[in-house]
């Protein structure tokens, strides 16, 4: 029982949230433009630091420093875009990881330390948020026999609703003639000029689009932790929410944001279960094999490994088109 | 509907008459001046490093006919195509699109979006058909103006349906026309190549465009469907619009074609009508010359000296059409 209830907790946590949002970015940019945009993670930061920054360094708002990161993530998007959206994709696929690496560096440099917190970070800047929290932050509720505080119950009534929100956009998106025009680029771009769309302005706007997003991901990340850190904007958090999208299926409005839940409850079980089975007075898995970092690791090889099976098997995603895929075949 | 086949027939037999007759007092050299062109080159050129892809003096394309644009292989036509429509852009030259009588447009540095939304469309040599799209939203996709297509009233349907049920049923027509009505919801991927060429062509008919540049329109096209496609061919003519296609079988060109253009590495080396370019020596020469370096067959090297120039003609054509297939293109 203990297994199935932290694997329901994984699959609403935050950081189901914040993937899915990551991964939601993702799917316009990369799902429906075919965007390669390798440093999500870049914008998620800036979202988190939007807020630390201006509340924790200059006395300022929650709220204003929620627009100051989106803001920021609209600046990366068209630096970004500018130089090498009318290039081929793998220059932007270049240009994004190395800027999300940049940003990563220069935010923990010690010169920086003033304003960014350096290696320590910053904390303590969500308080405005948590203030309008309907739930006393410390009393405790357990729907479904899960326990989640006040405080938690309502980062997530509110990340969950902001997925919703997006969800619902994108699947709006999807069905019109712009989501049509972004998956003629994705297509074939020349074939999409050559009808009158003006290609680059429409990949400019998933790349903005998408990276503001990835941006609200970091500002929720922030908000749940009440702190931000530079070395948790590693290039792998990209790579997990491509791993959620593609997992859940590119393209559908809801592929990211099963996926993104999907993963983590999956590391969380594979985890609860491995625990299981190196503990207690007879382990089936002696622990001087797999000691208790080492299974950290062990899991993600083993959700890696179902990652590869389901490519093989569905390589659609568990949303996508399989005639999608075997066109691509051809 | 015989009746409707038969006033098709008429109509474009008319159109055909009434582009011959505008283009009987031209005369017949590269470069020559008509009466009304609906779009004028003038010392276009286009290097690839040492090589000189196009290098066109002075061209002009008739308004309201079918002009062919033929030439060997590597003569210049599909980079002259991507200049004039902005997939490429020349070292040097101008060129004017001329949508009405009285109305010219500068189009270099024109980018191609651009280019396709003042009226100028173009197909490609190789189909670019939107594999994973469905047919109908390969044809609405091509729709100009769309309300829809702009991001945020693009989240509220309400204010574009009623354009996008228009674009829709504009679609269905075009389709039903060219006999792809029955693959509306299937996936363009799944289409035949010649299937994709109709389709490619029908979508490029939903920008309503005044000029459509078709790059080979026929290549690898089952004979079946060839004779559809000229029909097809003809009857933008019929309805108004200028045609410019690049061809190698001559026996198609002197079907349908009005005006013939002939370019060899790079220039234009001859025009006129479709009977008097094809017994031109310099273009005879310019199709055996472009297979000179490829160890021709004795029986064809010696055709040259047949008397009956248009056995010789139609052998070359046949040829060239064969290597092109070859070639995979
Ligand atoms: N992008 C390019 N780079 C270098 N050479 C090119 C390029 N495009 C075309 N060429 C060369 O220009 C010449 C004309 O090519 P093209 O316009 O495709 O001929 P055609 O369509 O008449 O067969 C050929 O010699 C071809 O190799
Ligand atoms: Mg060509």
């Amino acid at each position: 029982m203990e297994i199935l209830q932290n694997a329901l907790k994984a699959l609403v946590a935050r950081e189901a949230i914040y993937f899915a949002l990551l991964a939601i970015g993702l799917n316009i940019q990369f799902g429906y433009a075919g965007l390669l945009n390798f440093g999500q993670v870049g914008f998620s930061l800036l979202g988190a630091y939007g807020i630390a920054i201006t509340v924790t360094t200059w006395g300022g708002s929650y709220w204003l420093g929620l627009g100051v990161g989106l803001a920021a993530a609209v600046v990366l998007a068209l630096l970004l875009g500018l130089p090498t959206l009318r290039l081929r994709a793998d220059y932007l696929a270049i240009a994004t990881i190395a800027a999300a690496e940049m940003l990563r560096l220069g935010f923990r440099t010690p010169s920086a330390t003033e304003i960014t917190g350096g290696t320590q970070g910053l904390q303590g800047f969500s308080g405005e948020f948590y203030e309008l929290s309907p739930f006393p932050l410390d009393k405790k509720y357990h729907p479904f026999g899960i326990l989640f505080t006040g405080q938690e119950l309502w980062l997530l009534t509110v990340g969950w609703t902001l997925v919703a929100l997006l969800v619902l956009a994108v699947w709006l998106w999807g069905r019109s003639p712009w989501g049509r025009v972004l998956k003629a680029i994705r297509e074939d771009e020349d074939a999409a000029r050559a009808l009158g769309k003006n290609v680059y302005w429409y990949k400019m706007q998933a790349l903005i689009v998408g990276g503001v997003i990835g941006a609200l991901g970091g500002a929720v990340q922030a908000t749940a932790t009440r702190s931000v850190d530079p070395d948790t904007y590693l290039p792998i958090v990209t790579f997990y929410a491509y791993a959620a999208l593609i997992l859940g299926g590119t393209a559908r409005p809801l592929g990211p944001v099963i996926g993104a839940s999907l993963l983590f409850a999956l590391l969380s079980v594979t985890d609860s279960v491995l625990r299981d089975l190196t503990t207690g007075d007879n382990p089936v898995i002696s622990s001087d094999i797999l000691d208790s970092q080492a299974i950290a690791a062990t899991r993600f090889v083993l959700v890696g490994a179902g990652l590869i099976a389901l490519m093989a098997f569905r390589p659609q995603g568990i949303f996508g088109s399989r005639t999608e895929v075997s066109i691509d075949a051809k | 509907m015989p009746s409707n086949d038969i006033r098709a027939v008429d109509a474009a037999r008319e159109a055909k008459v009434a582009a011959a007759r505008d283009l009987s007092d031209v005369s017949h050299e590269p470069g020559v001046v008509k009466p009304d062109a609906i779009l004028v080159v003038d010392g276009v050129r286009r290097q690839f490093g040492g090589l000189v892809a196009v290098d066109v003096d002075h061209l002009e394309f008739p308004r309201g006919c079918i002009t062919a644009l033929i030439g060997p292989n590597g003569a210049g036509k599909t980079t002259l195509f991507n200049l004039l429509t902005g997939f490429d852009r020349p070292q040097d030259g101008d060129w004017e699109f001329r949508p009405t009588a009285d109305t010219a447009k500068k189009m270099r540095n024109v980018p191609a979006y651009r280019v396709a939304r003042a009226g100028m469309v173009r197909t490609f040599q190789l189909t670019k058909a939107l594999s994973k799209m469905t047919v109908l939203d390969n044809m609405k996709l091509a729709a100009t103006r769309q309300q829809g297509e702009r991001i945020w009233p693009s989240l509220l349907p309400f204010l574009w349906r009623a354009q996008d049920q228009a674009i829709e049923a504009r679609a269905m027509e075009l389709l039903a026309r060219f006999k792809l009505d029955t693959k509306a919801q299937e996936y363009a991927g799944t289409l035949s190549g010649g299937q994709r060429k109709l389709l490619e062509m029908a979508r490029a008919l939903m920008t309503e465009p005044t000029i459509v540049m078709l790059d080979e329109p026929m290549a690898g096209v089952n004979p079946a469907l060839t004779q559809s496609l000229l029909e097809h061919v003809k009857a933008l003519r019929s309805d108004g619009m200028s045609v410019i296609f690049v061809e190698h079988d001559m026996d198609v060109v002197r079907d349908i074609s009005d005006w013939v253009v002939v370019m060899a590495q790079g220039g234009v080396i001859a025009e006129g009508p479709p009977d008097v370019v094809s017994a031109n020596p310099h273009v005879i020469d310019a199709y055996l010359g472009a297979r000179h370096d490829e160890a021709l067959p004795e029986v064809e090297l010696g055709a040259p000296l047949a008397d009956d120039a248009e056995a010789v003609r139609e052998e070359i054509a046949a040829e060239i059409h064969e290597t092109e297939k070859e070639a995979g293109q």
